[in-house]
């Protein structure tokens, strides 16, 4: 259930990068000077910042940091 | 003259970063190659992100801004700022995870040994330098570039390539990764505050501050668009996001992923990685608009030089020059890496697999590297030099597209347990393929293209609106090629390896055995 919900996530944020609402418009200048379809994609790449920091948080691949230990270190 | 003094102090820090790198290196192929894979959280990440920003991300964005406008953001940055973070943080720990276990150094080490081939991963090889090069001449033409305008043409555009050439080279060959690291966190600090640093010089610099120019180029029905989408499709738009599947791809990214010294160095660097594409991209691509109003006589054929003339115009000179430092630093953090990644290939991949590591030992296989670093950068020079496209056109279409179509082999290789070396082999044959036949009609087209603005027009009347051109790129059914080749690769990569049989149980155990995939 986790992973489908976190490959909705991400598909979903992957979708709204085709904001074609903006397409057409450059009002309003967001902080005056920012037009609108300008601001929308900046602040996009926080949102996936922030789908990272989920991402990091609940689906991180533990598993991997498995070689780190003196226990399963891989023979030369 | 303050400017170029100013960027020719920089160089020389980082040439003497290469030197007292190269008095703590070892000599061995894992330390010179990847640092004895010690690469820390912070360190990772400034030098990972280094890796990905070329000249392109500071002098193309701004230039393609001028031209198109603010829709190159989207295009490029927030569509990377979210794909190549994924790619880093699904590919780039298992990568790191099976050159840890099984001492891989390269993409195509891997992928032998994965799929119990050799010469598939040769031909892998050939493809991936064929590739790599215009990436490679792609820095070098920026650091000309950025050399000849800052210092008004004191500095010759061949003289400009020569000593960012030099530089890179020197740091590379005898600091290896661990000097290329040393230099791109200096590199990478330097050019996330060139945006910031740029924007508030320019800034205060207006008359009348940003509004009054954006409302000038608003009021221009000739520069309304650059405020807008409205001359981008949105199957343009929308092809754009597959080209990030290159990054990982990318032999120099997939090399640094071998070199972290721990997987949780990933964790740092996939939550900033979108950050710092917003804080270099977002100043580049606004100042690139801008100029249309700030800078009225500049030509379209001018445009990639966008920033530097207003960084010369509106900056005070000794900082213009550290701005130009700055883009410098993207220039050549990125360069350093190509370069030390092609020499990573040639070495591990051809000379230490036909057996020269037998033959010349341990040093001798650095020696070699180090001769490779030298005869590379010295092609990529003359060609920078002979070449007339723009930096954004060369790197696209024979780089970037052909790196994103690579990505479903690397996927089925760390993914699928069913995936064979024919899948692989029937993939690459389609990536060059493809590759040839998109160079083939952008050459076909170029005389009769539509120009700037013009609708696209049909390449071939029988075959409908399924081949077309506009004014800079061949479109297959109003989709960049990027995406066929990619669709294509992957289902290539699926049907062939249903097809064929499996690599030995005990291979595909070495690899999916232990423990099942993250997520």
């Amino acid at each position: 259930m986790k992973k489908l919900l976190l490959f909705l996530l991400i598909a979903a944020v992957y979708a709204v990068h085709q904001d074609i609402w903006n397409w057409r418009k450059s009002d309003p200048l967001i902080l005056g000077f920012l037009p609108i379809g300008l601001a929308y994609h900046a602040a996009y790449t926080v949102v996936a910042a922030i789908l990272m920091a989920i991402l990091v948080k609940t689906a991180w691949p533990a598993h991997l940091e498995e070689p780190e230990t003196p226990a399963t270190k891989p023979k030369p | 003259m303050i400017p170029v003094v100013v960027v020719l102090i920089y160089l020389a820090v980082i040439a003497v970063i290469g030197s007292v790198a190269f008095r703590r290196g070892r000599e061995n192929t894992e330390d010179f190659f990847l640092a004895s894979r010690s690469i820390g959280s912070m360190f990772f990440f400034l030098s990972i992100f280094a890796t990905n920003m070329t000249a392109f991300a500071i002098l193309g964005s701004s230039g393609q801004a001028f031209r198109q406008g603010i829709g190159i953001f989207g295009l490029m940055a927030s569509s990377s700022a979210l794909v190549i973070p994924l790619t880093i943080f699904f590919i780039g720990t298992r990568l790191w995870s099976i050159g840890k276990k099984f001492g891989h150094q390269t993409q195509v080490s891997f992928f032998r040994d994965r799929w119990e081939c050799s010469h598939i991963g040769t031909l892998i090889f050939i493809l991936t330098i064929c590739m790599l090069l215009p990436y490679m001449i792609v820095s070098l033409m920026g650091g000309g570039t950025v050399l000849r305008d800052i210092s008004g043409g004191m500095i010759s555009y061949p003289l400009g390539c020569a000593i960012v050439g030099l530089v890179v080279t020197l740091n590379v060959f005898l600091g290896g990764m661990r000097g290329t690291v040393w230099v791109n966190v200096l590199q990478t600090i330097m050019f996330l505050c060139f945006g910031a640093v740029a924007l508030m010089v320019i800034s205060s610099a207006l008359p009348g501050g940003f509004s009054d120019y954006i409302n000038k180029i608003a009021a221009n029905d000739k520069t309304r668009f650059l405020l807008t989408r409205e001359k981008m499709s949105p199957e343009y738009f929308w092809s754009y996001t597959l080209i990030p599947l290159s990054s990982i791809m990318f032999p120099h990214m997939a090399i640094m992923c071998f070199s972290a010294r721990k997987v949780t160095a990933f964790k740092r660097t996939v939550i900033l990685y979108p950050l710092a594409i917003m804080a270099i991209w977002l100043p580049c691509v606004f100042l690139g608009v801008l100029g249309h109003a700030a800078l009225p006589d500049l030509k379209p054929a001018e445009a990639d030089g966008v920033l530097l003339h207003m960084l010369t115009t509106y900056a005070p000179a000794w900082l213009a020059g550290l701005l130009g430092a700055g883009i410098i630093s993207a220039v050549m953090g990125s360069d350093t890496h190509q370069v030390l990644g092609a020499s990573t290939m040639f070495t591990k991949d051809i000379f230490v697999h036909y057996g020269g590591k037998e033959r010349f030992g341990e040093k001798g296989s650095v020696i070699l590297a180090r001769v490779f670093i030298l005869v590379i950068t010295a092609i990529a020079y003359w060609i920078a030099l002979i070449s007339t496209s723009s930096i954004f056109e060369l790197a696209v279409r024979f780089a970037f597209s052909g790196f994103a179509a690579m990505a479903p082999v690397m996927v089925a290789a760390l993914f699928w347990r069913r995936s064979t070396k024919w899948g692989a082999l029937a993939s690459t044959l389609w990536v060059a393929a493809t590759l040839f036949g998109s160079w083939y009609l952008q050459r076909l087209t170029e005389a009769t293209a539509p120009k700037p603005g013009q609708p696209a027009m049909v390449i071939f009347e029988s075959w409908g609106h399924l081949l077309e051109r506009n004014s800079a790129n061949v479109l297959v059914h109003g989709y960049l090629p990027v995406v066929p080749m990619v669709l294509g690769s992957a289902l290539i990569m699926i049907v062939f390896s249903v097809l064929t049989p499996p690599p030995s149980r005990a291979t595909v155990d070495k690899y999916f055995g232990a423990a099942p995939a993250g997520i």
